[in-house]
């Protein structure tokens, strides 16, 4: 009850900041683009293949939904540090995260609020992207089921980046360091698998496996392993436990 | 309502508060007054659950903050020195939100929105975005925030700091009022403010308990002796003005009870000095027969009583000869006053 109406709170000062407009415009745009390069490549390759003869028509699946899934998570990479800036940052710049911590209110619930209304705001751009992909409805036939999975797969590493970004947006007082903080980390955490390529050591098989990218690839070929499912949810629970730590730690800090 | 007991709060390098008891019965509106960094706000902080104590033990209504902080919160109403407004809201959304969050049943709610907004006189901004008021408006707001769930302890901290006097009347009537159903904590480094609206002062300096008793009772221990400021004119302008000043501050110094004389800055023309009594002494039918039996006019005759602000900035000043006893209290009281207006 407390956690919806942070949220409900949370969600509506995003949309009456410039902030939700500018993520969800930036995105459109990006994503846009994106989905017309796939799709042009798409046509050429296959106007190609069938003029060489191949009689094996190219998966749209394959090659558009795939593509348009993985440059949309490079995007979200991007945006979520915005969207995740000023979640607990503003508040403690403002002084308003005294009258939230000193209401009848459990810190968790004001911690998952926020987050579920980040999670939203996210939803509401990655559907932006949905609309892209209804279009290759009009004209073929992508299966349903590993565009879901996809999606499912997005908004899981959504939840996943924005409760480590909310983590560090947690700690300071100021919007840029917030920002720049959460992207050094999730920009960190993205690219930590391509040392695992190098070698085959433990060290990096577990520096492997602690990258939000690698486990998305899976979603993106439109299989659910549950594994890649555990790890978000698990990368959520611990971004949403260090902000409670750091909360709590601005009382006997300051 | 409320109970403090040894209330201590240590950060790495000082001291923030130290070991500070007092008691607060139900209804009274009692003043939390100190130099600026004496405290105060920590002291808050500690009885609003933010922080919690490094030591003692702090009560808001039977309940320790540390054991039961949900419940003590339910009953704490807090206004921090800035008041904690999200600006892009509007007046009712945001009491609306912070109704919700404060556990205010859903049916009563617009009733009691309404209920505040006519106390507190922000009804005539209720659809305004709360970044567009004034500053006056804000405070208002943010103390609206702090009753809207009918709390039985009222914390304010500084309410009038940044109001224009206008403003600063208004919000002092309005914490008048709001006495008698609530208990209510206001801190505060304007002395008037506290003769104005408190019952009770607690007055700390650099973490420690200075004081804490009535305003009466704290006004009249520290005043031992009678300060009187006296205006005396020549009847007619032919003697020489000095001449005339020294014989006047030699026949002040002959009446019986006087313990000193000083001579202050007067308009040209006029001699006036600030006299002082000693310990329990009235002077005044004295020296205005003095004066007058001396033919000269007795321009003005009053007694400066010991303000508050005096009383404060002694015993913030030199906490240390002050603790032992009232007596000696008084016996530094009586020593600077003389210069004062």
């Amino acid at each position: 009850m407390n956690t919806l109406t942070i949220c409900r709170k949370e969600l509506s000062s995003y949309f009456r900041s410039p902030i939700a407009y500018g993520v969800m415009f930036f995105f459109a745009l990006i994503a846009g683009y994106f989905f017309y390069a796939a799709v042009a490549i798409f046509i050429r390759q296959s106007l190609q293949s069938t003029m060489m003869g191949q009689s094996v028509p190219m998966s749209v699946d394959e090659w558009v939904v795939r593509s348009v899934l993985s440059n949309v998570a490079v995007v979200g990479l991007f945006m979520v540090p915005m969207i995740a800036m000023r979640l607990f940052a503003e508040e403690k710049r403002t002084g308003t995260i005294e009258l939230l911590v000193t209401s009848p209110i459990r810190d968790s619930e004001i911690i998952f609020g926020k987050w579920l209304a980040a999670v939203a705001l996210y939803a509401a751009m990655l559907a932006i992207s949905l609309l892209n992909v209804a279009m290759l409805y009009l004209y073929g036939k992508p299966s349903w089921k590993p565009l879901l999975i996809g999606y499912l797969g997005l908004l899981l590493q959504g939840g996943a980046m924005l409760a480590l970004a909310a983590f560090v947006s947690s700690c300071t007082k100021n919007q840029i360091i917030a920002v720049a903080g959460g992207f050094g980390l999730l920009l960190l955490l993205w690219v930590i698998s391509w040392a695992s390529s190098l070698d085959t050591g433990t060290l990096s098989r577990v520096l492997g496996y602690l990258s939000v990218n690698d486990h998305f690839e899976n979603f993106s070929k439109g299989v659910l392993d549950v594994k890649d499912a555990v790890f978000y949810v698990t990368m959520i629970a611990f971004g949403l436990f260090l902000t409670g730590r750091s909360l709590e730690s601005m009382r006997w800090r300051a | 309502m409320i109970n403090v007991e040894g209330l201590t709060k240590r950060y790495a390098r000082n001291v923030a508060v130290d070991h500070i008891s007092f008691q607060v019965e139900k209804g009274q509106i009692v003043g939390f007054l100190g130099p600026n960094g004496a405290g105060k706000t920590t002291t808050m902080r500690m009885l609003t659950c933010f922080l919690p104590p490094t030591e003692g033990t702090a009560q808001v209504a039977g309940y320790d903050v540390l054991e039961n902080p949900m419940e003590v919160k339910r009953r704490i109403g807090y206004l921090p020195e800035t008041p904690p407004v999200y600006p892009e809201m509007e007046v009712v959304e945001y009491l609306n939100f912070v109704g919700k969050i404060k556990g205010v049943p859903k049916a009563s709610l617009p009733k009691r929105i309404d209920d505040v907004m006519e106390q507190c006189a922000v009804a005539d901004v209720r659809n305004k975005e709360i970044g567009k008021l004034s500053k006056g408006y804000r405070q208002r707001v943010g103390l609206a925030q702090a009753i809207i769930h009918n709390p039985d302890v009222l914390i304010l901290d500084e309410p009038t700091s940044g109001l224009d006097p206008h403003q600063i009347i208004e919000t002092r009537d309005l914490i008048k009022s709001l006495a008698g159903n609530h208990t209510i904590i206001l801190s505060t480094h304007i002395l008037p403010e506290v003769e104005q609206t408190c019952e009770r002062v607690i007055i700390i300096a650099r973490g420690k308990l200075v004081a804490t008793d009535t305003v009466e009772n704290l006004t009249s221990r520290l005043r031992g002796s009678e300060t009187v400021a006296v205006e005396v004119m020549p009847r007619d302008g032919g003697m020489d003005f000095d001449i005339f000043t020294q014989n006047v501050r030699r026949k002040l110094e002959q009446v019986s009870g006087v313990s000193r004389v000083v001579q202050k800055e007067a308009k040209p023309g006029r001699a006036s000095f600030t006299v002082e009594s000693l310990q329990g002494r009235q002077i005044r039918p004295e020296l205005a027969r003095a004066v007058i039996e001396s033919g000269w006019n007795l321009n003005e005759l009053h007694a400066i009583g010991l303000s508050l602000e005096e009383i404060f900035l002694q015993l913030t000043a030199s906490p240390k000869e002050l603790e032992p006893a009232p007596a000696e209290a008084a016996m530094a009281a009586a020593e600077p006053v003389g210069e004062q207006k």
